[in-house]
């Protein structure tokens, strides 16, 4: 486990100095990009001045509510097609291909329909996560072994107690993974739609940034989206590791 | 033989859903936002005829092309590189994975500062999002061989070479093979999201300038080419795909 | 001593045809009457509807002919109060602690909390799985991960209880050990038991009445009485009518299994 550790902190820290010695040396000119280590401190300065927060609260506040909406429609509606056949068998083939759609063709669509606010850009998140927390949460369903069911009916519980006493948390795995989808889908959706066309959040400051030839805010605000998602992932996926190591997988 | 039937008559159901679908949301919001599908297939008749259409196309496809095979042979390559190396497969597979999630959406900037706007941009938005899903597929699919399958190999005296073409490579083509139609799709939707913001050329720009001249005919079309055109080669790999798993 | 607890009358089951394949008629007819209090097996080859006999009388599965009494009253798809049941595959809750597995089967049971503790102790105990209480099945082996849902079972008290294969997973020498706890937990708790099985010395062993099962569809082709008394363990294995019963099921089973193989070699 040490050495993974090592191994992983290596390559980050390589990668890093690389990307500070070419900009360093002139073989990345500054104005494609700065030195690693001035992005840092170019966040620093950006998160301590706080003029940007208002911009950041609201891109996270439509994040999560493009989230929570995916990740609970998803939930309750995987659950009840689990119990339907036809239906799902028949909704089967628009799940295996909704993934190679481009969802960010309608965007214009959305505009048109709600308006230039928070409405469409929620509504993308919200369209990228859904299906795939359905997808997962059925998936999970699948996997729940035949005599776990079994059990709960020899002890005598309904379907409400079954489902919270036995099928949910044999697919906490599958709930982890699908928060996780669904929060990489909100920010994929939020913040794309903010670069496509809005008048707010941290998607349309990049992109002002960018015109202006403004590295100093674009870096830290693009850095910034990442590390946020890269975070609140590995969290998930940290619980998630947890819940699969006591079930002895992984 | 009732699998494939049963699959066509679901297929055919959810497409003719999906139209009465577009036909009621066309009624209820109108002429403004959106068109009929009858009324959207007439103009893409109309559209596909036009020369600029096809030099559009014809640069989509280009840089498509070129953005999946240099995710296919860079994902590959960084898959069984790492996949065959168990502290590397360790280490990299939570890294990739958290790349992979990461919205690469927001690098456009940083792509277009490097490239410039135009062709190499959006391959290289292509490739971005393809080479994360092949390289993910094929480094589990590698490491995760059945240890039985390799300790045969071993028996059997092969070498490095020969154990990855007549072992690892065959035992591993399946999971390859459904990294590869992720790979696919989110190439294809890379390109078109790179040609949104960064190109001047191909169905995404076409995309973005109908949104700025709000031309709702345009839209349409194009939405509609784009969505049969991924879910019809979709539809093809996924069909590759079970047979490839059915095998094992 | 005498009257049926669990009583079968003409009871078949077809498993309706699924998607690409045919009807499947599983077992039966079977007509069945165990006594209060018997520890009652049944062998059978592979495939011959024995766990699906055992579903039938859990009532986790309707019958599709026939009619099935448990203490005198019919069973109707709903689970009847008082059985118990180990499942031949492993179904231990991973997310659940060894204690917590346990207490599972006191959900329903409306038990006071000490007394629910101390019979969740016992039963912990009882299996010699003390030290791992506080573990998760994924630290146990096959047989200790068996021997909680043996446990889980046990907690509630149950009036049948029905075992398929609980000892499938563990080799030969703990089979005959835990074969030996079976029986001490059965005169203790004074249960009727069903056992399933596919081990002849097993039956021959434990029980006081063996059923031999056809191949599918499954029906009762055999009956032996082995006159056991009620305080026994495996020692028995020593005794010559040990044997005898064995190879008395042997011969009945052979014919069984040469009966179907013939038939499949003419039919291929
Ligand atoms: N849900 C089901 N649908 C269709 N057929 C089934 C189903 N469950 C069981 N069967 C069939 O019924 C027959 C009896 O199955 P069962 O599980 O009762 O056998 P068994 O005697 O317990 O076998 P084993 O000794 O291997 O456990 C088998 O041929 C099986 O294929
Ligand atoms: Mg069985």
């Amino acid at each position: 486990m040490r050495r993974v550790r090592l191994y992983q902190v290596g390559v980050i820290a390589g990668l890093l100095l690389l990307l500070e010695a070419l900009c360093l040396a002139g073989v990345i000119d500054k104005i494609t990009m700065p030195p690693p280590h001035r992005i840092a401190v170019d966040l620093v300065k950006l998160l301590l001045a706080g003029k940007l927060y208002p911009e950041i609260g609201k891109s996270l506040a439509n994040v999560l509510l493009a989230f929570g909406l995916a990740y609970s429609t998803g939930i309750v509606t995987g659950t009840v097609l689990h119990g339907y056949r036809t239906a799902r068998e028949t909704l089967d083939p628009l799940f295996a291909t909704y993934y190679a759609i481009p969802v960010f063709a309608f965007y214009p669509l959305f505009i048109v329909i709600f308006g230039l606010g928070d409405g469409p850009q929620v509504l993308i998140g919200f369209l990228l996560g859904v299906v795939a927390v359905i997808v997962t949460m059925l998936n999970g369903l699948d996997r729940v072994p035949r005599v776990l069911r079994k059990t709960a009916s020899i002890c005598r519980m309904g379907p409400f107690e079954t489902a919270v006493h036995v099928t949910l948390p044999f697919c906490a795995p599958y709930l982890l993974t699908a928060a996780k989808l669904a929060l990489a889908y909100a920010f994929i959706g939020v913040i794309g739609s903010e670069f496509i066309m809005a008048r707010s959040g941290m998607g349309y400051e990049i992109g002002y940034a960018y015109t202006n030839f403004d590295n100093a805010t674009m870096y830290p605000l693009i850095v910034l989206i990442l590390l946020l998602s890269i975070v609140m992932n590995g969290v998930l996926t940290h619980w998630e590791k947890l819940l699969l190591a006591r079930r002895g997988q992984r | 033989m009732g699998d494939r039937a049963k699959s066509l008559r679901n297929t055919i159901v959810l497409i003719a859903g999906l139209l009465v679908f577009w036909q009621l949301m066309y009624a209820v919001i109108g002429e403004v936002a959106m068109r009929s599908p009858w009324q959207t297939m007439r103009y893409t008749v109309t559209l596909v005829e036009t020369d600029f259409f096809w030099v559009h196309l014809t640069n989509t496809l280009q840089a498509f092309a070129v953005a999946l095979v240099l995710s296919v042979v860079l994902g590959l390559l960084i898959g069984f590189a790492l996949g065959l190396h168990r502290l590397s497969a360790e280490a990299m597979e939570p890294m990739l994975v958290a790349l992979y999630s990461i919205p690469k959406i927001t690098l456009y900037p940083i792509i277009l500062l490097a490239f410039g706007l135009g062709m190499s941009a959006k391959i290289a938005f292509g490739a971005i999002h393809g080479i994360i899903p092949v390289a993910l597929f094929t480094l589990n699919a590698v490491r995760s061989t059945k240890p039985i399958l390799v300790k045969t190999g071993r028996v059997l005296k092969l070498s490095p070479p020969a154990m990855v073409r007549s072992i690892l490579f065959p035992a591993a083509v399946p999971e390859i093979f459904t990294g590869l139609r992720v790979g696919f799709s989110l190439t294809l939707i890379g390109t078109v999201l790179g040609e949104m913001f960064a190109a001047q050329h191909g169905l995404g720009y076409l995309l973005m300038n109908a949104i700025g001249l709000y031309n709702v005919d345009v839209i349409m079309s194009v939405t509609f080419l784009l969505v049969v055109f991924a879910a019809g080669v979709n539809g093809i790999l996924l069909a590759v795909d079970r047979r490839l798993h059915f095998r094992v | 001593m005498t009257s049926a607890h669990v009583a079968l009358k003409g009871v078949t089951k077809r498993f309706p045809a699924s998607a690409g394949g045919q009807a499947v008629h599983a077992l039966g007819p079977i007509d069945l009457s165990i006594r209060q209090g018997e520890f009652f097996a049944v062998v059978g080859p592979s495939g011959c509807g024995k766990s699906t006999l055992l579903e039938l009388i859990a009532g986790l599965t309707p019958a599709s002919e026939g009619q099935i009494e448990f203490e005198g009253r019919a069973i109707e798809n709903e689970i009847p109060d008082g059985i118990g049941v180990v499942f031949q595959e492993d179904a231990c809750f991973p997310w659940l602690s060894v204690r917590e597995n346990v207490e599972f089967g006191l959900r329903k049971a409306g038990v006071a909390p000490d007394e629910k503790a101390r019979r969740v102790r016992d039963a912990i105990a009882m299996m010699g799985l003390g030290e791992f209480a506080p573990s998760y099945p994924a630290q146990l082996s096959g047989g200790m991960r068996q021997r909680v849902c043996i446990a889980r079972t046990l907690v509630a008290k149950p009036r049948l209880l029905l075992l398929d294969e609980p000892f499938g997973a563990l080799d030969q020498q703990t089979r005959l050990l835990m074969g030996d706890e079976v029986l001490r937990l059965w005169r203790e708790i004074g249960a009727t038991v069903f056992l399933i099985t596919h081990a002849l010395d097993e039956a021959a062993m434990l029980a006081d009445r063996i059923a031999v099962m056809s191949a599918r569809p499954g029906t009762v082709i055999d009956m032996v009485e082995t006159h056991w008394p009620r305080e026994r363990d495996s020692r028995i294995v020593e005794q010559e009518s040990f044997g005898a019963t064995t190879s008395r099921l042997w011969k009945t089973l052979r014919e069984e299994s040469m009966k179907t193989m013939g038939r499949s070699a003419a039919a291929t």
